[in-house]
């Protein structure tokens, strides 16, 4: 399997009126083609800029993102068409992201008529085929936004991403506008989708059962920073971080008998604007030490599971946490 | 394939056939409005008047401007239906070319505003930043000025006339479109959709005519439409000051200052042109809040 995108190093700073916001720093990541990379974290710590910094739709301040190992972190004008052709987008809320003038068949219409690859007679088939593909039966052609339920509208973003026939798409928290039982639909779409043309995804999202469901691979993210990255099962089955053990705590359970510590945090984010050196969640966590002030970066523990954590290994065989300074409740 | 199977489970909206789907936006829109009686009402006696004055040389049994000593001060008869005047003219006949004048100062003086109002609002909304700031603090000295002292002021330093009086009116009515649009775009600009469609490769043209605009202008439009009764109603004032139409040229105002001395003993000389006011004004309100209704496809059903 190869890297189909690859970004280092990609920091996305924001100028406000009190500093400079770190919405995304240092991230390292790399999306294997045909595979689901889950980006998780809570929000406003970076994931859905980060996706949108990927597809272009921001620019980097700095680092660098790689398209089938070639550099694409400043493209000119002319080329981006091109590009965008190959990176797609889904965005959350669906009733947001469709033209509320445009029907199904103008919102799937217009980036097959931009791509140039149709004519008038193909270009019908082509629509036809796209609604077939994403699940929207031929009567709501002309339906408008609307008029359509949040579950069919998703499909009709995601209707819109596949037009442009792409290889990676970054899905900004597709589900989380939806019930739990069109998550499952959509889920279950994305992935025959993804089975079917071996698509790459990135995905985002703060719901720990969803990404564990869809993902190969999984990211943590704290405050623009990537600090866990490894397998589904490696994370799930053995988390390191502080954060990411705590993440984990917070999935609900229904099995009454089996007693959960759940880690509770104590204190708030810290400010993303003009941050310390040294690991960010160092203020909330438990273990924190002197060493944790030092800058910290992702490094190796086992083959392919990273954490960026310094006491990673020393705690790594106490978990569930029951460590002196961490609050726990039995539930 | 589950994509398949998802599909079949219907939420949301019940089943529509097909033909009936295939109705285009246009179309749709047209049926709503018919659908909204006063704002049919409003349509009609708005078209009504157009055409009156359209026609007005036409219909008009009597010449606008003929004096007639021996007919002086009738009352309405068949063959006068609205009476005459001190100089014994058709005040029929100059209700109706009165139409032309009014109609034309109401029109020109909307689509002069929207037209500069657009392109101003357009401007902030789209550039953002220092550009936006200066038209803004622009419009608001602007604003600071009461309306119609600013339009009396101007019509008085440019002086009497169609164009100026156009002029003198549109020039304050640039700033609230320019205003309400901006913040329109502004709204907009910021919507995913925008985004969405910078992602499936739309120019900044594409994304400007077919996203920004449609969603933003529909305000602009009813307010235009309602303007046109306002404007009437200034134009009219305007002239009834003798700033903007000049006797002997029938502007309703104008003629609403002619007849003014007469209130007492001939009301059939003030009635016409004021009831022709009223209907214009009330029109062109009803009108406009049936096409504010009819566009917006969200407030549907």
């Amino acid at each position: 399997m190869s890297t189909l995108v690859e970004v280092k190093g990609l920091k996305r700073y924001f100028d406000v009126p009190k500093g400079t916001l770190h919405a995304v720093d240092n991230v390292d990541m790399a999306f294997e083609e045909g595979t689901t990379m889950g980006v998780v974290g809570e929000s406003g710590c970076g994931k859905s800029t980060l996706a949108r910094t990927i597809i272009h739709l921001q620019e980097p301040t700095d680092g660098k993102i790689y398209l089938n190992g070639k550099d694409v972190t400043h493209v000119s004008k002319r080329e981006l068409p091109k590009l965008r052709e190959q990176m797609q987008i889904i965005f959350q809320d669906p009733y947001m992201t469709l033209n509320p003038r445009y029907t199904v068949e103008d919102t799937l219409k217009e980036p097959l008529v931009h791509s140039g690859r149709y004519d008038k007679g193909s270009l019908d088939k082509e629509i036809r085929r796209l609604m077939d593909m994403v699940g929207i039966s031929g009567r709501l052609r002309m339906a408008y936004p609307h008029e359509l339920s949040g579950g069919r509208r998703q499909r009709v973003g995601i209707g819109r991403a596949l037009a442009m026939n792409p290889k990676f798409i970054a899905c900004d928290e597709p589900v989380s506008a939806l019930d739990v039982s069109i998550q499952a639909q959509i889920l279950n779409l994305l992935q025959d989708l993804q089975k079917e043309y071996g698509l790459t995804y990135m995905f985002v999202t703060h719901d720990m059962s969803v990404v564990k469901h869809i993902s190969h691979k999984i990211s943590v993210m704290y405050l623009g920073q990537v600090v866990e990255t490894g397998t589904t099962d490696d994370l799930f089955d053995n988390p390191l971080h502080p954060y990411t053990k705590a993440l984990l705590s917070a999935i609900p359970t229904i099995d009454i008998d089996k007693p959960k510590n759940r880690i509770q945090l104590h204190g708030e984010l810290m400010s993303p604007i003009n941050p310390k050196p040294g690991c960010r969640f160092a203020p909330r966590c438990p273990y924190a030490t002197e060493a944790c002030s030092q800058p910290m970066s992702l490094r190796e523990v086992t083959p392919g599971h990273l954490v960026s954590c310094c006491r990673a290994e020393e705690l790594s065989d106490k978990q569930p946490v029951t460590a002196g300074g961490a609050a726990e409740c039995q539930s | 394939m589950t994509a398949n199977e998802v599909k079949t489970p219907g939420t949301g909206t019940p089943p529509v056939e097909e033909e009936e789907r295939k109705q285009s936006g246009t179309r749709e829109f047209l049926s709503r409005l018919a659908h909204n009686h006063l704002a049919m009402f409003g349509g009609i006696v708005f078209l009504i008047i157009i055409i009156l004055a359209v026609f007005a040389d036409k219909i008009a049994p009597y010449d606008y401007m003929t004096i007639n000593m021996d007919e002086t001060y009738l009352r309405p008869s068949l063959e006068h239906l609205f009476g005459t005047d001190q100089y014994g003219r058709d005040i029929f006949s100059r209700v109706l070319y009165g139409a032309r004048w009014s109609l034309l100062l109401g029109f020109g003086s909307t689509i002069f505003s929207a037209v500069f109002g657009i392109i101003v609002g357009s401007i902030a909304g789209y550039f953002g930043g220092v550009v936006d700031s200066v038209i803004m603090r622009f419009i608001d000295i602007l604003q600071c000025i009461p309306g119609t002292l600013l339009t009396v002021c101007i019509a008085v330093i440019l002086g009497s006339g169609m164009w100026n009086t156009i002029f003198a009116m549109g020039f304050g009515g640039i700033w609230g479109t320019a205003r309400m649009l901006r913040g329109q775009i502004l709204t907009v600009r910021g919507q995913e959709y925008v985004e969405a469609a910078k992602a499936t490769n739309c120019t900044d043209f594409q994304i400007i005519t077919r996203y920004v605009l449609p969603n933003s202008i529909q305000p602009i439009i009813v307010q235009c439409c309602s303007h046109i009764g306002g404007a009437v109603t200034q134009a009219a004032g305007l002239s009834f000051l003798g700033l903007g139409i000049q006797p002997p040229y029938p502007e309703w105002g104008a003629m609403l200052n002619d007849g003014r001395a007469y209130l007492r003993y001939y009301p059939n000389m003030l009635l016409a042109p004021i009831v022709m006011i009223a209907l214009t004004v009330l029109a062109t309100t009803f009108f406009g809040d049936g096409l504010r209704d009819a566009m917006d496809p969200r407030l549907k059903e």
